[in-house]
């Protein structure tokens, strides 16, 4: 009974979307306040309807209802109560229906919070959300019903895939989807926009908080699946340029373009139809996202739904968004007014440098991964395009990249001082110089190393620049401490979130470059006693036993970990899991950490014919990995403060009290980076 | 004018790309090319499971007749999904069905195919895995289609279905028989 409902309810929810997507529209165009303002109980009800859905997923999977084809296919009794729940989302049917959930859920927040809003732009972005709930909840309806029933029903499930039963992954996809789905918002203000024919600093302070959301969940949303596939994968590596990772990533580049862009149109009223067509690039290479995912058009080891139809129904939906927000685009977006000039050299300069490079690399990345697909369609055989091709084309976007990020927000408004900024940020040079210099020998002082250690340098030039840029607005050691902190407290919190996820992307950087550099590996069969050593470590192996978990079979090896001096720094215990629901080897890697560099161990298969209790072994060294997570978590975090300025909690301003807030002298016009 | 035409360049863009999905999606992107197509079987002496008949050598043991060799594994869940299939095969005798199990243990394949049933006219055990290896497994199961000459004609990969049966498999091996 519990299903039917869910699945009435999601029917019932395509009629409110319905309503939604063309009543205000038309409210709207004929200044209709009545029909404009049904936008919003239609996302109330919007959100009731698929809350009811989504609330009987989650109940037919915590009380194994196996008459439901999904829960059979992706449960099991046996399961953890967490991982039936993440299994509601672990699969192409529920994680569709957990994509228009958090769509719901945003646009209830626009109907919520979106009092102070212009009542024509609400209605008209609240019904382009609509619009794309539409075809969310058709594709759901008639192509992946999340509630199908199968009679008679099976006594047990065939259980999750092992790989997603980790802590790491329920929440990867969630993150993710609220990260793509965040950029819906962007995209419906965008759109709107385009039919009012409008763009202000209103529109950028409003636009501005709900990219700026999407941007840390899907920062999170990569930052955890990097470090699932870390830890889980038991290869030592972070990052792949599989397609599905690449699909999370070209949004996530484009969408920082957006965010800094939306600056540049809030405080300088310029910048304005690239960043109406940014909004509709990220949203729509989210949706891309979603396609690459679910049609199977390129396939990689996440593609848990490959089907056909699916895929053409997926792209149906991009190309109705796509080439529908693009044509108005075409056609809306020359009237747009532009906004102030401003010098080469200046704030805006350095953000548009910004997005131009943002925009290569994700354009770049997009190239690479789809490329396959293009030599397939173009008969040119089946190429795969690997590692090799992303760094050699991301490595050279990124270098000034984060050069420019230490020296923009040093530069004026509409002028800058290349050369005053410069001369201000002589400490980052030196400390950048010290290591490089620094780097490079502790490395060795080989040829090969001097990549790295430029890289090490390029981060350190990051970081302290980042922090230099704060000490001058502080004005620290140039006047009384007192004041300084005073100054300090009074800097507004988006300063703060600048300065935190620069500084984030100074250590990531560190973190990327370190590993990549000096990251070492050892494979080997092993015997119990043998040593094995790497990276300053010692590995001793003292032989493996069977252990039983609740739903797995293990073999777990016993490794003593060793400093040089002999000091045991920990007793590591990797596993190899088989699950038993559906049977599948897992490896759980045991991983040490100083907060510096980790200690990786992975047991690998029995090796009989090298001697009685002999394993295939594999440990890697692995230094600054602990720095992409400091990184990532410091670039949220940034996001996150910025987040809570006091601009975005109090709303829009009208324009006038914009106007006459921006001259106040010096400091504040060099401003945040808002 | 020209300024006008800037802003159409995005749809245009996506034009050419939403058409590269449609030839994209019309293919399938698990046909991967085996380097080993045309060439002959690689050599190999394979145990026979215990107390099961049939040791396995390559390539002499496959000339002669057009055969099917199956890559799989007890621990598998695709194989077992095909396994019906490749018991309808082996019933329809076109050609002989030979398995070769690896990275699993004997006592566990022969428990497998005791339970399930076995469609197989001789198993080799893969002890080393080398064997997969040489034959460029990337998962199971994988299907080969090998020629009278003992010459790789098709490797199928994934289970195999009554689609790809009837449509691929059996064409092809029906060809290859007919000289």
């Amino acid at each position: 009974m519990i299903p039917e409902i869910g699945h009435y309810a999601l029917a019932l929810g395509l009629c409110v979307a319905l309503v939604q997507a063309i009543v205000p529209l038309i409210g709207a165009q004929r200044n209709n306040l009545a029909l404009m303002e049904l936008s919003r109980p239609a996302a109330v009800a919007q959100f009731l309807t698929i809350g009811v859905a989504f609330a009987a997923l989650t109940h037919s999977f915590i009380v194994s209802d196996f008459s439901v084809s999904n829960v059979f296919q992706n449960s099991h009794t046996d399961k953890p109560l967490l991982y039936k729940i993440s299994g509601v989302w672990g699969n192409h049917e529920g994680s569709l229906l957990l994509w228009i959930m958090i769509l719901a859920v945003f646009s209830l927040a626009v109907a919520v919070f979106g009092r102070n809003l212009p009542p024509t732009l609400r209605a008209r972005a609240l019904s382009v959300q609509a619009m794309i709930t539409v075809g969310f909840l058709l594709f759901i309806l008639f192509t992946s019903n999340p509630f199908e029933r199968i009679d008679p029903a099976p006594l047990n499930g065939r259980g999750l895939n092992p790989l997603l039963q980790d802590p790491g992954l329920a929440f990867h996809p969630p993150m993710l989807y609220l990260g793509y789905v965040g950029f819906s918002m962007a995209f419906s203000f965008a759109v709107a926009a385009l039919i009012e024919g409008r763009v202000d600093a209103a529109w950028a302070r409003w636009v501005r908080p709900w990219t700026l959301l999407a941007w840390i969940f899907l920062t999170l949303g990569i930052a955890l699946g990097s470090w699932w596939a870390y830890y889980e994968l038991g290869w030592g590596g972070w990052w792949y340029w599989d397609p599905v990772e690449n699909a999370s990533f070209i949004p996530w580049l484009s969408g920082t373009a957006l965010l800094h862009s939306a600056i540049v149109v809030e405080k300088r009223d310029t910048l304005k139809s690239w960043t109406i067509l940014l909004a509709i690039v990220t949203f729509s290479l989210s949706l891309l996202g979603t396609f690459l995912v679910r049609s199977g058009v390129l396939t990689s080891v996440h593609a848990f739904a490959t089907d056909p139809t699916r895929g053409v129904f997926i792209l149906l939906l991009l190309a109705v968004t796509v080439v529908g927000s693009l044509s108005l685009y075409a056609w809306r977006a020359p009237q747009l007014k532009a906004g102030g000039v401003f010098a080469p050299i200046s704030r805006e300069g350095s953000l548009l440098l910004n997005n131009v490079l943002l925009s290569t690399a994700s354009a770049t990345v997009l190239l690479g991964t789809l490329y396959p697909l293009f030599a397939d369609a173009l008969n040119l055989g089946k190429v795969s395009v690997g590692p090799p091709f992303f760094n050699a084309v991301f490595v050279p976007l990124m270098v000034p990249m984060v050069l420019v990020m230490a020296l923009g927000p040093m530069l004026a408004w509409k002028r800058g001082d290349a050369y005053g900024a410069a001369r201000r940020l002589w400490l980052a040079l030196v400390a950048a110089a010290v290591v490089f210099a620094g780097t490079y020998v502790a490395a060795g002082g080989a040829l090969t190393d001097v990549g790295a250690a430029f890289g090490m340098g390029l981060g350190a030039w990051l970081l302290i620049g980042t922090l230099v840029e704060w000490a001058e607005r502080v004005h620290l050691f140039r006047v009384d401490p007192v004041t300084s902190l005073k100054r300090a407290a009074g800097l507004p919190r988006a300063a703060y979130g600048m300065t935190l996820a620069h500084a984030g992307m100074a250590i990531l950087v560190m973190g990327v470059v370190g590993n990549t550099a000096w990251k070492g590996e050892s494979i080997q069969v092993m015997s119990p006693g043998e040593v094995v050593e790497i990276g300053g470590v010692a590995y001793e192996f003292r032989g493996a036993e069977r252990v039983e978990g609740p739903n797995y079979d293990a073999v777990q090896g016993r490794f003593i970990l060793r400093r040089d001096d002999g000091a045991v720094l920990a007793v590591m215990e990797p596993q190899k899991r088989t699950y038993t629901d559906p049977p599948m080897p897992t490896s759980e890697a045991a991983i040490h950490t100083d907060g510096i560099t980790d200690h990786y161990a992975v047991i690998g298969d029995p090796s009989p014919d090298d001697g009685p209790g002999a394993f295939v072994t594999r440990f890697y060294h692995e230094p600054f990995v602990p720095f992409l997570w400091y990184g990532a978590l410091l670039m949220g975090l940034g996001g996150l403060v910025s987040l809570t300025d006091r601009r975005h909690r109090i709303g829009a301003p009208t324009r006038a009290r914009a106007r006459t807030a921006a001259p106040v002298g010096g400091a504040s016009a060099r401003g945040a980076a808002r | 004018m020209m300024r006008r035409i800037v802003y159409f360049l995005p749809l245009a863009l996506v034009a050419v790309l939403l058409g590269f999905f449609i030839v994209g999606l019309q293919k399938d992107p698990r046909k991967l090319p085996s380097v080993l197509l045309d060439r002959p079987v690689p050599a190999f002496t394979l145990a026979g499971l215990p107390g099961r008949e049939g040791a396995l050598t390559g390539p002499d043991e496959l000339k002669g007749q057009v055969t099917l060799l199956n890559f799989f594994g007890s621990w598998c869940v695709a194989c077992l999904q095909e396994h019906a299939m490749l018991k309808r095969i082996r019933a329809e005798g076109l050609a002989p069905l030979h398995g070769i199990a690896f990275k699993d243990q004997p006592e566990d394949t022969l428990r497998w195919l005791g339970r399930h049933g076995d469609p197989y006219d001789r198993v080799g055990y893969d002890t080393t895995n080398r064997i997969a290896i040489e034959f460029g497994i990337t998962g199971a199961p994988e299907t080969f289609v090998i020629d009278a000459d003992g010459v790789i004609q098709y490797k199928h990969i994934g289970p195999i279905t009554a689609q790809v049966w009837a449509e691929t498999l059996r064409p092809l091996i029906e060809d290859l028989s007919t000289p």
